[in-house]
């Protein structure tokens, strides 16, 4: 593909922010990527916004132009994504898109998601859009539950245990600690992990993660603009789809449309699972980093909890993940998500990250829509 | 603010949820509950097929912090369940206690849920381990 290269990354605190509105948080990221990149403001030629449910979790629709008014930079065309907590990702995407296809020069994807404001059974409701509403929401499944059909799918296929999941939660955490960003930057024990209070069994209260408030954002440019400037370089975005229903699936102890994504995103950046120095995966909840590492070749099918469980995970491990903390630590407002992701994978490859991996030169990033029906994987390269 | 379904939506979804009818493919015979228009293998249109209700469990769980609306009810099972003729559902589990990787299970008739004190009650298909 076209050279096209991230150029900047701003992101809010992550956490319960009741003195930030959506807006806010929005704009808040947006002014710190466009800072952070040196570019002047009126550059930006348009704007995705990538936002789950701002209408359930805000009353706010019509959100990417009140983002673009928010951050001055009105007339330009502005677009919201949604394919849920992959929103972000896909925001990315559609900016990488506009660039590649020559249209634009300079984009900002943002994410952004306000979802403390509603009760926890309404946020529940709301997250539970992302799943299917006549058959799987209609019955009283929410998403704790479906992650949890999956990871007793996986552990009476594969073994995996309650104790491999709550270690994903704990070296997260222990990432987490060094993330001034983070929702909860503090560690925590396995005991704790393996002793919280039960959600949807087998996953416990820290397996799950949190519902926050927050937004991120990257500027994406062309090669021309980027190479004067700070860049990482985009080698690959690719997305696939499933279906909306777990139960429509054709296996519950993956997720296809992550293997597919991230098939193609090797391919077309031209590196294997081996080339990969750091990584973030979509832990909503901890079976989901057991399936990420398989899905993206980093164990074979079935050894992710065993991988996890050896410390692969962890900085100083085989396979740097969730560096500063992942969706646990961090936090998961839905819609910010991807792009908080590909913004620490930028950070990491411009060696600027709060828990460095020294000389990282290939970052991958894998955000996970629903229960799977959509996953996006993204590549970036360090500036050679 | 959680969803509400209309009665118009209640009415559309009553031969699935009542009466567990999906769909067969006119052109290859592919199974479906729930019902679809289409065929997900070969996109030609599908015409009504009953279902039995009659399964086995693939993979279960625990609700113990439920959505708005099944506060009532939780902790409550909810299972991944194969029916005879192909179609996986995923359904509650009546007598939860029972529930295991690869039990049997039958259909019984019940209440789902209510939207709020003067709203549309929801019926529909749960299942018991037999």
């Amino acid at each position: 593909m076209k050279r096209i290269a991230v150029v900047g990354f701003g992101q809010t605190k992550f956490g319960e922010l009741w003195d930030k509105s959506l807006r806010d948080l929005a704009a808040e990221a947006g002014a710190l990527a466009i800072k952070d990149s040196t570019l002047d403001a009126g550059r930006i030629e348009a704007l995705y916004v990538g936002s789950m449910a701002p209408g359930r979790f805000a009353g706010q629709e019509h959100l990417a132009a009140m983002v673009a008014d928010q951050l001055g930079l009105n007339p330009i065309p502005a677009t919201r994504t949604e394919a849920a907590c992959a929103s972000g990702a896909t925001a990315f995407r559609e900016a990488v898109n506009a660039v590649a296809s020559g249209k634009h020069d300079i984009v900002m994807a943002l994410g952004a998601e306000k979802m403390t404001d509603l009760k926890i059974g309404e946020a529940t409701i709301a997250l539970m859009g992302a799943g299917d509403q006549e058959w799987e929401a209609g019955i009283g499944l929410t998403f704790p539950g479906l992650y949890a059909l999956m990871a007793r799918a996986h552990m009476a296929k594969y073994g995996t245990t309650s104790q491999q999941l709550s270690t994903v939660s704990v070296i997260n955490h222990r990432h987490g600690a060094k993330n001034k960003k983070a929702q909860y930057p503090f560690e925590i024990t396995l005991e704790q992990a393996l002793k919280s209070p039960m959600v949807a069994d087998p996953l416990r209260l820290l397996d799950c993660s949190p519902i926050t408030d927050g937004a991120a954002a990257v500027i994406v440019a062309s090669e021309e603009v980027a190479k004067k400037l700070n860049p990482a370089w985009v080698l690959s975005v690719q997305q696939a789809s499933d279906t909306v229903a777990l139960h429509d699936r054709a296996s519950f102890t993956e997720i296809l449309a992550a293997q597919v994504a991230a098939k193609k995103a090797y391919e077309e950046a031209g590196i294997t699972a081996k080339n990969v120095d750091v990584a973030e995966v979509h832990d909503c909840f901890s079976i989901n980093e057991i399936l990420a590492v398989e899905a993206l070749g980093f164990c074979p099918a079935g050894r992710g909890g065993k991988f996890v469980e050896a410390g692969s995970v962890a900085v100083g491990g085989e396979k740097p993940t969730n560096t500063t903390g992942g969706l646990k630590s961090i936090g998961h407002p839905v819609g910010a998500t991807g792009i908080r992701q590909i913004g620490d994978i930028y950070l990491q490859l411009t060696g600027k990250s709060c828990n460095q991996v020294k000389g990282a030169k290939h970052g991958i990033a894998l955000n996970v829509g629903g229960s799977g029906a959509t996953a996006n994987v993204t590549i970036l390269g360090g500036n050679e | 603010m959680p969803h509400r379904s209309a009665v118009a939506t209640e009415w559309r979804l009553k031969k699935g949820r009542y009466a567990m009818t999906g769909s067969e493919c006119k052109a290859c015979r592919e199974l479906y509950f729930p019902a679809r228009l289409l065929c997900r293998k070969c996109r030609n249109e599908t015409i009504e097929r009953g279902f039995s209700g009659n399964g086995k469990i693939v993979t279960y769980t625990t609700i113990s912090s439920p959505p708005a609306g099944f506060e009532e009810y939780a902790p409550y099972g909810v299972a991944l369940i194969k029916l005879d003729e192909g179609p996986i559902v995923a359904g509650q589990i009546v007598n939860e206690e029972e529930m295991g990787m690869g039990k049997r299970v039958a259909p019984v008739f019940r209440r789902l849920n209510q939207d709020g004190e003067a709203g549309v009650i929801h019926y529909g298909t749960k299942f018991e381990v037999v």
